[in-house]
């Protein structure tokens, strides 16, 4: 007996709008009933182009949004396209964050505020206290300022630039929430260091934490290896893209290196 | 007594006779090692080239429900690269079996050459990708003279049992895979991918996979693939490992009385999990007992008069 009846391809969606979020930063958003869950994916599709994972960022009335940054090929042509052009979509995808935990904290790095705003708004709706690092280059870089204003999130920023909130790295933040806080768990995502650094506190702190990993995807769906980590063969698209801190430990590759479109090992 | 799933084929000792086929996952040692800690039998590597190959353009796989099809491309790092991946195998519990790849006979002569080590228990040669330029089908690898040579070249070099792989889309399979038992070959996998088919995405008005069209596998292509063990079995004395949309303890059953000492497991790990080798054993293992079948010996060809 087989199970899976359900087909792995996009499906060509409508961009309903786009709306700027930062610096070469923006969400594209659709209609459809996604049913995501925080910290999970979809492969967004630009016939012709390529094939790429983004998090899912916004959630709710049957809208959907991912949050992209202009970094490379496939995001430039994306952000040529226009509210009314269609863009493939398939997913979602991986295994989310567990959203367990009485106060929270969130670190996000760069777009990496993009899957935990969604978790965010979810840990909200469930009564919360959720304290949110947000952290970017310049404050022209940081997601979502508007977005959470007046609410019910404790926003923390920190910057390199110290240009807003904290001057420095956005794990100095997390010292010293644990530090004057009782907190339940921790969730980041976020460039690879930051990551490092984050779990290197929770460890020491020996905090419940959860780490979104990012590595070179090309199925999104538990086919090809192109995503597979060392220590475990765990593939990010399938078993992740979602770490408990337990799990984390296992990961060998984590922080040092990953592979790219070939397999071929890259430091990080 | 439990019967016994273990098989023994050209010297390559399994606890049971599933193997992963090459390219799902298979790219890195430690997800040979997932695969093997969920109940493979033998484990192949992703097919490695002398250069280093990013593959196709993305999307490389899709499903079509039961149907899968892939473009990958054979993105690989290449001889250097895929040589220190795959050291040090002693950690995987199981036996590895190394898929090397070439654009002619010298080329494969080259990798047998410098790719393989004595940690591999065996070596594979796909004559038979439908999706590669220059590779497999579109390479022109799958005529009897092309298998002749280069399972000569790969003979040359190899301290180990060679595998060459075939595909369906050879009419006269028979015909090629004597070719390849005359060139010296130890065992025959059979198939590869089929086809290769074509999806359309109507509301883009182009095929989804980025390469334009990909080899089909899944439980689909399975009654082709029977048939082509059952052909191949027919034809030549050496093993046969039957591999083409085996997802179900009954469908491997049915894979061993066509012909194969051996089972090929790739897309189940979509379909079912990649558990799915523990799961066809534990039906493999069902079903015989309930037929009263002691070993996988007391299956293998049982449909041939
Ligand atoms: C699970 C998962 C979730 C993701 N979620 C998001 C998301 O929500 N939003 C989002 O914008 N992206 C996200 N990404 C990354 C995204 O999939 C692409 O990798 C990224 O957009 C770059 O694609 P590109 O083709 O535009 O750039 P490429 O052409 O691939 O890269 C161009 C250049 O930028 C560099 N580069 C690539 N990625 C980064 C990076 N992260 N930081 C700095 N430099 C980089 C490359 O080395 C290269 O030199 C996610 C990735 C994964 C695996
Ligand atoms: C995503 C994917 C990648 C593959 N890559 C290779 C490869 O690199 N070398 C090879 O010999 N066969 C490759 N194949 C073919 C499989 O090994 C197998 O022969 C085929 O998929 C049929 O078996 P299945 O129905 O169990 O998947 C690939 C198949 C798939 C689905
Ligand atoms: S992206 Fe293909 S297995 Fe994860």
């Amino acid at each position: 007996m087989t199970t899976a009846q359900r087909s792995e391809r996009p499906r060509m969606l409508v961009i309903e709008k786009i709306t700027a979020e930062a610096k070469d930063t923006s969400s594209f958003w659709f209609t459809g009933d996604l049913k995501a869950k925080p910290g999970q994916f979809v492969m967004l599709w630009i016939p012709g182009t390529g094939l790429k994972p983004f998090g899912v960022s916004y959630q709710d009335d049957g809208r959907f949004a991912v949050t992209v940054r202009k970094i490379g090929t496939f995001t430039e042509k994306l952000f040529g396209m226009k509210a009314g052009d269609r863009l493939g979509v398939q997913g979602p995808y991986g295994r989310g964050f567990s959203g367990k935990g009485g106060r929270i904290v969130l670190v996000g790095g760069g777009y990496g505020a993009a899957p935990l705003s969604f978790l965010a708004d979810e840990l909200v709706r469930e009564g919360k206290e959720v304290f949110f690092i947000n952290g970017a280059a310049t404050k022209d870089h940081v997601l979502y300022r508007e977005r959470f204003k007046g609410g019910k999130v404790h926003m923390i920023y920190s910057t390199d630039d110290g240009s807003l909130g904290h001057r420095g790295f956005c794990t100095d933040c997390l010292t010293g929430l644990l530090s004057k806080h009782k907190i339940g768990r921790v969730f980041c995502c976020g460039p690879e260091m930051m990551l490092r650094k984050a779990f290197e506190i929770c460890l020491e702190k020996d905090i419940p934490a959860e780490f979104s990993l990012e590595r070179h995807l090309k199925c999104g769906f538990g086919v090809c290896g192109s995503c597979c980590l060392d220590g475990t063969g765990w593939r990010v698209c399938r078993e992740g893209p979602v770490f408990a801190l337990d799990d984390m430990k296992k990961i060998a590759e984590f922080g040092q290196y990953k592979r790219d479109a070939s397999g071929r090992v890259v430091k990080i | 007594m439990s019967p016994d799933l273990s098989v023994n084929i050209c010297k390559i000792k399994m606890k049971n006779p599933l193997v992963l086929a090459s390219g799902i996952l298979g790219v890195t040692k430690a997800s040979l090692k997932h695969v093997a800690g969920n109940g493979a039998g033998a484990v192949t590597i992703k097919s490695v080239s002398r250069e280093r190959r990013e593959g196709h353009n993305p999307p490389i796989i899709l499903t079509e429900g039961e149907v899968m099809m892939n473009a990958v491309g054979y993105s690989n790092p290449g001889l250097a690269g895929a040589k220190k991946e795959f050291s040090g195998l002693d950690e995987i519990p199981v036996p590895v079996i190394a898929s090397i790849i070439g654009e002619d006979a010298a080329q494969f002569g080259y990798m047998a050459r410098n790719f393989l080590t004595g940690e591999f228990s065996a070596v594979e040669i796909p004559l038979s990708c439908p999706h590669t330029p220059g590779f497999g089908i579109l390479g022109g690898h799958g005529t009897p003279e092309a298998t002749r040579d280069i399972t000569k070249a790969v003979k040359r070099h190899a301290k180990m049992p060679v595998i060459v792989k075939l595909s369906a889309n050879v009419q006269a399979i028979g015909e090629v895979a004597k070719a390849a038992e005359k060139a010296g070959a130890d065992a025959i996998n059979v198939t590869n991918a089929i086809g290769p088919g074509m999806v359309i995405d109507v509301r883009a008005k182009r095929p989804v996979l980025g390469f334009g069209f990909g080899g089909l596998s899944g439980p689909p292509i399975r009654p082709v693939a029977v048939r082509c063990v059952y052909d191949v079995y027919e034809s030549v004395r050496i093993p046969v490992i039957g591999t083409g949309g085996v997802t179900t303890g009954e469908a491997a059953a049915e894979m061993l009385m066509a012909g194969a000492s051996a089972v090929g497991v790739g897309s189940g790990v979509y379909y079912r999990g990649i558990d799915v080798f523990k799961k066809i054993s534990d039906e493999l293992l069902g079903f015989m007992r309930e037929e009263g079948y002691s070993g996988i010996k007391d299956m293998v060809g049982i449909v041939h008069d």
